[in-house]
């Protein structure tokens, strides 16, 4: 706490110059003009940062209001947050000619740009540390993600303010963010309060005037969090009790919820720590010439569970069964963790409303009375 | 199908049935890569350019728009079937009988009484069908109108000597590949992109615009619960009906989900 700094609501055009100065493009949430909502996309400063509204969500629903305050935080999340700056949804990997009767394989040498992602929530953060365990721990890393991840500066605002779809208090991931940032702020009613979290943060605030947080700041920034954690309605069952889904294979319920579930795929595109893709070529007309891609894929659509000239988990049943399973009990196995970190993401952003907090607890007292 | 100097190039035609030409045209607006494909295969028949071969000649690959509304369609179409390797269909007339098939449910006979001074000159069958109704076809390239990127994939597979891969996965996860948020949540849009398949690239809800099925039923689809959904947002059985009653209302997916939503179990809450 001794490292806490607080600067005046107006420091945050200078903090956003200075990250920019360092060399980084910024992106932070702003409003998306085309679908609705907030998106993280380029910003060029605190003009395009979303003051003065909130979100409000629920089951297949997610609406912007303005909430009379000045600021730019107040609002739990939005459709992606850091995921698609790490792991891009659809990329090239390498390229093949054929040249002289022979096979030129050549890599994509694309130079990840220094990134800072602005604005980012203690769910997120958690979730970009289970991708990092994906993609770069073990035998394998990925070495694309792993360009982008290094070139990364995080900038993390605790919550002020939890949607109806939150639920991190019950994953034990929020909403106070612990680690895994550069800066973390924490938005007052007149300004902020700025600490570091790494030399990176440290050499950016460095040019920013602030002043020691006083006390009463403080336990103002202590009192957000806890409200927030108050107003989480949902809560996912403990951990210890989640590998009894797999007793559960059989349950009825998957039959209930897949009459319910579409099978867009939705859920796994906007989690923040689903990681599935798939890889494909892309050769031009001419035939001498060869791109290999990959793209963000998803356990609800066929080609996933297609081995050996069969779709494996044809019906939509197992795919939903799948996506809970790995996600809330094998994923222990995995990474020593479940892969959700209760953003809520995967509730407001299903156009079927599916609650996958309520279907996980059903699903388990169901067990629990069998 | 791989051509060498020595071998002759496979042949290819392209045919028209009822249609609107859009998906032909698509081969017009290739660019370069027309010339590139004059280079590796020989158009013998193709009105729309020019060439026009009979229907008997033998070819490699035959392209096919447009869907079977005459008695004389279906003897074409019997005679190209006989003399192709391959036949593709090409756009959603071909692949499920096109907007056209919205008067397969119509009185056909009265419909021709109203609209020609003399109707005993028409000859038209009751309905609109897809190629698939009436002869064996290898691959579906769905779309109103069908994406030139989808088709040259199709063709340079073929050249290869390998099965064209078509997704059949939902708008949606190219929808959130492009990083959009979901209009159907933000807006409450009637977007059907939960039930239709990829192709387009996510094109309208690119722009805020709610997809309206012009490439078909994507795979493993529930229409039920989609309706459902629709009308959660304040559609009536009816406007539910009529969102899946489109460029592809013949598709059996779709055809089934707009007997569901207009039929009277629904219209009797």
């Amino acid at each position: 706490m001794k490292d806490m700094r607080y600067f005046p609501r107006a420091g945050l055009a200078e903090l956003i110059a200075a990250i920019k100065e360092s060399g980084y493009r910024v992106i932070g949430p702003r409003v998306e003009p085309g679908q609705g909502g907030l998106a993280y996309r380029e910003i060029a400063g605190v003009e395009d940062l979303p003051r003065g509204l909130s979100d409000e969500q629920s089951p297949a629903r997610y609406r912007l209001h303005p909430n009379g305050s000045q600021r730019y935080f107040a609002w739990a999340n939005t459709s992606s947050a850091i995921k698609p700056f790490v792991f891009t949804p659809r990329e090239k990997l390498w390229t093949v000619v054929r040249k002289e009767g022979r096979l030129h394989f050549e890599a994509n040498h694309e130079v990840a740009k220094k990134t800072a992602v602005f604005g980012v929530r203690a769910c997120d953060l958690a979730a970009l540390a289970l991708q990092d365990a994906h993609f770069l721990r073990g035998a394998h890393t990925d070495v694309f993600y792993r360009a982008r991840r290094e070139k990364l500066l995080l900038v993390a605002v605790n919550c002020s303010h939890a949607a109806e779809t939150c639920f991190c208090a019950s994953t034990g991931d929020g909403p106070e963010v612990s680690d895994g940032y550069d800066l973390l702020l924490d938005e007052l009613d007149d300004g902020f309060l700025i600490r570091h979290g790494s030399t990176k943060g440290a050499m950016i605030m460095t040019d920013l005037v602030t002043q020691e947080a006083s006390p009463e700041q403080i336990s103002q920034a202590c009192a957000q969090g806890e409200l927030c954690r108050e107003r989480q309605t949902r809560a996912l069952p403990e951990a210890s009790r989640l590998p009894g889904l797999m007793q559960r294979l059989e349950s009825p319920l998957w039959d209930e919820v897949a009459e319910r579930c579409l099978a867009c795929g939705n859920c796994t595109a906007v989690c923040p720590s689903c990681f599935c893709h798939r890889e494909f070529d892309s050769p031009l007309l001419n035939g001498k010439h060869s791109e290999h891609w990959r793209d963000a894929d998803s356990c609800f659509s066929e080609d996933h569970s297609y081995l050996v000239g069969e779709v494996v988990r044809a019906h939509t049943r197992a795919r939903y069964r799948q996506w809970m399973t790995h996600k809330l009990a094998t994923w222990v196995e995995q990474y020593g963790r479940t892969g959700c970190t209760g953003c809520g993401r995967c509730i407001t952003w299903c156009p079927a409303g599916i609650d996958f907090v309520d279907e996980a607890n059903k699903l388990l007292s169901a067990e629990e009375e069998a | 199908m791989n051509a060498s100097a020595n071998t002759p190039m496979p042949k290819v035609a392209i045919h028209k049935f009822a249609s609107c030409s859009g998906c032909q045209l698509a081969f017009v607006n290739m660019g370069t890569d027309l010339i590139e494909l004059t280079k590796l295969v020989d158009i013998v028949h193709m009105a729309e350019f020019g060439h026009v071969a009979p229907e008997d000649e033998p070819v490699d690959v035959a392209f096919i728009e447009g869907s079977i509304t005459t008695p004389h369609d279906v003897e074409r179409l019997l005679k190209i079937r006989a003399n192709s390797r391959y036949l593709l269909t090409m756009g959603a007339c071909a692949t499920s009988g096109g907007i056209q098939a919205l008067r397969n449910n119509a009185d056909t006979a009265e419909w021709m009484r109203s609209v020609y001074a003399k109707p005993e000159f028409i000859q038209s069958l009751s309905s609109s069908a897809a190629i698939a109704n009436h002869v064996k076809v290898d691959f579906e390239l769905w779309g109103c109108p069908v994406s030139v990127r989808q088709m040259l994939a199709a063709i340079r597979s073929l050249l290869f000597g390998v099965a064209p891969q078509i997704s059949r996965e939902k708008v949606c996860q190219e929808c959130k590949r492009r990083g959009n948020n979901c209009i159907l949540v933000t807006q409450g849009a009637p977007c059907m992109g939960p039930v239709t398949r990829t192709g387009c690239g996510a094109l309208c809800p690119s722009f805020g615009a709610p997809c309206y099925t012009c490439y078909g039923p994507a795979e493993n689809v529930n229409a039920q619960s989609f309706g459902m959904c629709l009308m959660g947002l304040g559609l009536s059985p009816e406007q539910v009906a009529r969102k899946f009653a489109s460029i592809n209302n013949a598709a059996p997916v779709f055809s089934e989900a707009t007997q569901l939503f207009s039929g009277s179990a629904w219209m009797e809450e």
